[in-house]
């Protein structure tokens, strides 16, 4: 498997390391109530098709990057780094 | 029998090789099957459940009964095909699963029994009763069963993994890939040409074809010479790709040196490659089938391909009298291949009706071999036609079923292949792997000059992808003959007719699964191991599901394939974990002062990848608990000295890193002071403890985190995520300096007279008072200090640059010990920070939060930080959740014991009575008895409550007080002192 970091091109999988769900980055207010930090911290999908998911460049530069990604067919449709999903 | 005149080996050169203790001679270029042929030796192993003698089927990879064991003692490699194995001077090879030897078979007696072990006996004969399996069944079964057997010593060989790229990757060099490889390199692509077989050519070097007029040898030789003179062509030989990955990547595998006994010094047997590839080619071929009849499987049984292969390129007749049977053309080439070699063709049986005749050798038509005799090889075969039954007598059947084109790899990502009626085989759909073109007989296109054609195409077509300009090609002449064939699988009549060769499953047994209603082609395979040897069904799994598909009365694209996953071909997991072993698995890490630890004699532990001194023992101690309460005393009492360098250390820099800490810790650093560190705690954001560790602020902008060695990695990576993802409107930048910075703690009563010496200033409590830090001149050395202390005695740790860590560590020790102290070990500290209730990962395990530690007022009401909404959710702060508390033995028994559960004193020690648990315990030569940490159910409400520690497993109970966990100096008055 190969990921594209927006920093240092394809690379291959080994140098990166796995979070999870893109919905890391979408952190509730405080004050959102209990159903929205739930759905934060525990409730994921479980998509047969697009997901996005978070990587860290960790053999690279560091950066950690939304990847999109398909798991049914592997295809890998793009990365972008998380520091701009949340600027 | 060796052919005069045939082959492509060279007869110069004999080499000699043993087999099975017997020695031969063979010529440079063999395989070890060839060079058995060659030496009549026909029987080369037996089979896995009834140890039938077989002798080899194929020329190739794919070969499921002549496996053989090389190699002795570490270096002992089992279930080696003869077929792939090419000879070398002293090459020793032995038969497997026979005993005591390949003629005579004890377990041959199995075969008797046969009619007991048919399809599902291990499901049906070894259920019962259930008591018999590991002592009785299971030991039969082993001993019975298995090919090759390891040596049971570690591997003595070096594997090596290593990457290639490319723009195309081209698999398999017959007539196919060599045309694809030279077009594409031809246009300039970088080109990775890549044949499982010594020398490339595919079947070229097997049939007796002729390309633009030359032999076909001679045509891929040429092709060859001129890939080889071009810088952008790699040129892989004895290289397996046995994968196809995402996003182009294939794993392949080199076998570097199985073709002779050298081992230069440091070259691996084999290699492990990740080809990453832009496009690639297959043009993998074709794989002949059997035909199921009573008695296939006897030694000079083998397919029609095979037979060519072994007269053609090894100049090897493979029996005297050649009788020849199948459903397709082929047969007639090979009958023509042994008649111009001066071999004498017995009969040719051709399963089709309208099958061509010949004046040079006798045609039978719409005839079957529906039988074979012979004791150890075969004697004779009998024919069934119209007219009756005849014996025909013969030491060599060449057999073909068809071809089934190699489409494995176009299944690795989920492809799966489609029936194509016309050729009887299975074909590749197309775009099944992203980015591979598939060309030649893989693709189900049998003649040269198909081949040659798609092998053009499929290059012209990725260069397109490439974006690259195909040179205009000439296609070189080639035969194109049709490929006539009639289905043949399985020759109906009694006995057993043998589909997987190497697990011993019959045409009858498939029968049976379905008759037992196993009728989807997995359930078969899985019911009869069909297809789970290490061929893997290569040779057999078409007919077997062909044969079922008639059982059940469907079709065989409605029956479908199994499914094909890598390897291709077998893989020794040495090779797949190539440079992963060891220190490759688990690196070590070694502080600076390991050498000086380890040269007084301290037993090193391990701590994460690190390693660090466990205690010092010094004469008279014969126990590791003397040397520890010896140095836990010296601590307390002079000054000890231990390298703390492991703790992660974080340098964070940036005008927004107090903001930024204020958000990843619970309680606030943008309010600490220049020159003071401060502790800190870590939530997750589900609000348990992640990790802690203090903090020390060098500057406005420039602060120094230090977290637990196990912690320091998901740390760093956590600070990153949280700046980067969530809060990159922060100006803040973290580097990790753990191996920067050789950190020695300097603990006890007399520390602050050690540090006056080394240092160029003198500490006192208003400059220097707890918590203090700053940079600091170490015998002329730039350094840091840091009042700080997990033993709750006045203390210090002092940092300097990784280089001089050796040298202060020596020099410290030295001043320690003038002043009645010394080193201590992780035991010692282990001590030291119970006495105190500091806590380590032991305590916050990941289940635990900060009001579970007793830190619940450390997450601070003034300001948002990660983990803190959820930590106030309802139920972590509830009555009756475990709490850290301090535990101290009070009855008969003294022990505490790591682990072990608490319980009311009165209670039952049962799951549902269950208090809590310890997390840490140890001996405390301050206070004369064993201490303990752990977490009791409302804990801190309960001090002086007597409560019962139960170590279910070591059968230990004991009574124990409920205290305090700060056990010593609970003011904390020796840490400012
Ligand atoms: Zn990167």
């Amino acid at each position: 498997m190969r990921i594209t970091c927006p920093h240092c091109g394809e690379r291959d999988r080994r140098e990166f390391y796995y979070r999870g769900a893109a919905v890391d980055l979408d952190r509730p207010a405080p004050d959102a109530g209990a159903e929205a930090w739930d759905n934060f911290v525990y409730l994921r999908e479980n998509p047969a098709g697009v997901t996005r998911e978070l990587w860290y460049h960790e053999g690279g530069c560091g950066a950690w990057i939304v990847v999109t990604r398909n798991t049914v067919t592997h295809e890998i449709q793009g990365s972008q780094l998380a520091s701009e999903v949340n600027a | 029998m060796r052919v005069a005149g045939k082959g492509l080996i060279d007869r110069t050169e004999t080499v000699p090789f043993v087999f099975d203790g017997v020695s031969y001679n063979g010529f440079r270029g063999d395989t070890l099957a060839s060079a058995l042929l060659a030496n009549d030796v026909r029987l080369m192993g037996r089979s896995f459940k009834y140890h039938r003698p077989r002798g080899v089927l194929t020329a190739g990879s794919e070969e499921p009964n002549a496996l053989v064991t090389v190699g002795e003692g570490g270096a002992q490699e089992p279930n080696m095909r003869a077929t792939m194995q090419e000879i070398y001077p002293g090459l020793a090879a032995r038969s497997q699963n026979r005993w005591p030897s390949l003629g005579f078979d004890l377990m041959g007696i199995n075969d008797l029994g046969a009619p007991f072990l048919g399809a599902g006996f291990y499901y049906k004969t070894f259920m019962w009763p259930k008591a018999f399996w590991e002592k009785v069944y299971e030991p039969i079964i082993r001993r019975a069963a298995g090919l090759g057997g390891l040596s049971g010593q570690d591997n003595t060989d070096k594997y090596e993994s290593a990457y290639a790229f490319c723009d195309l990757l081209v698999i398999g060099a017959g007539p196919a890939g060599l045309m694809a490889a030279l077009v594409a390199a031809r246009a300039g692509a970088d080109v990775i040409l890549a044949d499982e077989n010594a020398r490339m050519g595919g079947r070229l070097l097997a049939e007796t074809y002729e390309v633009d007029g030359k032999p076909g040898h001679v045509w891929a030789d040429e092709v060859l010479a001129e890939l080889r003179g071009m810088d952008n062509v790699r040129l892989m030989t004895r290289t397996t790709v046995a994968g196809a990955y995402d996003q182009g990547t294939y794993a392949a595998l080199e076998r570097v040196l199985h073709h002779t006994d050298r081992r230069p010094n440091g070259a691996p047997l084999e290699t492990y490659w990740r080809i990453v590839a832009k496009r690639s080619v297959l043009a993998a071929g074709a794989l002949e089938r059997p035909v199921a009849f009573r008695d296939n499987d006897r030694p000079g049984i083998m397919t029609a391909g095979a037979v060519r292969t072994y007269l053609n390129r090894w100049g090897v007749s493979p029996g005297r009298n050649v009788t020849i049977f199948g459903n397709t053309d082929d047969i007639h080439r090979t009958a023509r291949d042994l008649l111009e070699a001066g071999v004498h063709v017995a009969a040719v049986i051709d399963s089709r009706h309208d099958a061509p005749l010949s004046d040079d050798y006798q045609v039978l038509r719409g005839a079957q071999v529906c039988g074979s005799a012979g004791r150890k090889g075969l004697e004779s075969i009998t024919v069934r036609r119209a007219s009756g039954e005849e014996k025909i007598h013969t030491d060599c059947l060449a057999m073909t079923g068809g071809w089934n084109p190699s489409v494995h790899l176009t299944c690795h990502m989920n492809g799966r292949p489609t029936w194509q009626r016309d050729i009887a085989a299975f074909v590749p759909r197309p775009d099944a792997v992203p980015g591979m073109e598939t060309a030649g007989a893989c693709n189900g296109s049998f003649s040269t000059d198909a081949c040659l054609r798609e092998g053009i195409a499929a290059a012209e077509a990725a260069l397109d992808d490439l974006g690259m300009k195909a040179p205009k090609t000439t296609v070189p002449q080639a035969e194109d003959t049709p490929y006539e064939i009639a289905q043949l699988w399985a020759v109906p009549g009694k006995g057993r007719a043998w589909l997987d060769f190497q697990n011993d499953v019959t045409v009858k047994d498939v029968k049976q699964a379905a008759t037992e209603n196993f009728r989807s082609v997995e359930h078969m395979k899985r019911y009869t191991t069909q297809g789970m040897a290490t061929d893997q069904g290569k040779n057999s799994n078409v007919a077997a599901l062909a044969v079922l598909a008639d059982a059940t009365g469907r079709g065989i694209s409605e029956t479908g394939t199994t499914t094909f996953r890598p390897p291709y071909s077998p893989m020794a997991i040495a090779a797949l974990g190539a440079g992963a072993e060891g220190a490759g698995f688990k690196p070590q890490r070694f502080t600076t002062s390991h050498k000086a630890a380890v040269a007084r004699n301290a037993p090193m532990v391990e701590a994460g990848l690190w390693y660090r001194p466990s205690y010092f023992p010094q004469a008279g101690e014969t126990t590791w608990r003397q040397s520890c309460d010896r140095e836990v005393n010296m601590v307390r009492q002079a000054v000890g000295i231990c390298d703390v360098s492991p703790l992660g250390k974080i340098d964070i820099q940036g005008p927004d890193a107090g903001a930024f800490l204020d958000f990843v810790y619970t309680n606030m650093f943008s309010t600490l002071k220049v020159g003071r560190a401060r502790y800190g705690l870590m939530l997750r954001e589900d609000g348990f403890v992640m990790d802690d560790g203090t903090t020390a602020r060098l500057g406005e902008t420039h602060y120094v985190m230090t977290t637990t060695t196990a912690g320091a990695g998901d740390v760093m990576k956590h600070l990153e995520f949280v700046h980067q993802g969530l809060r990159p409107d922060l100006d803040v930048s973290f580097t990790s300096v753990t191996e920067q910075w050789a950190q020695f703690a300097v603990a006890g009563p007399k520390s602050r007279e050690l540090l006056n010496d080394l240092l160029d200033m003198q500490l006192d409590d208003e400059s220097w008072p707890f918590m203090a830090c700053g940079p600091v001149s170490v015998l002329g050395v730039a350094g840091r200090l840091f009042r700080i202390s997990f033993s709750g005695e006045h203390a210090y740790e002092i940092a300097v640059p990784a280089r001089y860590g050796a040298s202060l560590y020596d020099i410290l020790t030295k001043r320690a010990e003038v002043l009645g102290g010394g080193l201590y070990g992780m035991e010692a500290l282990g001590v030291l920070r119970i006495e105190k209730g500091f806590i380590t990962h032991s305590e916050i395990h990941g289940r635990t939060t900060a009001y579970d530690i007793g830190m619940g007022r450390m997450v601070s009401q003034k300001k948002d930080c990660i983990g803190k909404t959820m930590s106030q959710r309802e139920g972590l702060e509830e009555p009756g959740r475990e709490r850290l508390v301090g535990l101290k033995p009070i009855g008969e028994s003294k022990q505490l014991l790591a682990g072990a559960h608490l319980y009311k004193e009165e209670a039952e020690p049962v799951r549902t009575n269950d208090q809590g648990y310890l997390t840490s315990v140890g001996y405390s030569p301050t206070l004369e008895t064993m201490l303990g940490l752990g977490f009791l159910a409302d804990g801190p409400d309960r001090y002086g409550e007597v409560v019962k520690m139960v170590d279910h497993l070591r059968g230990v109970t004991t009574l124990c007080e409920v205290v305090n966990p700060v056990f010593f100096d609970p003011d904390g008055g020796r840490v400012r002192g």
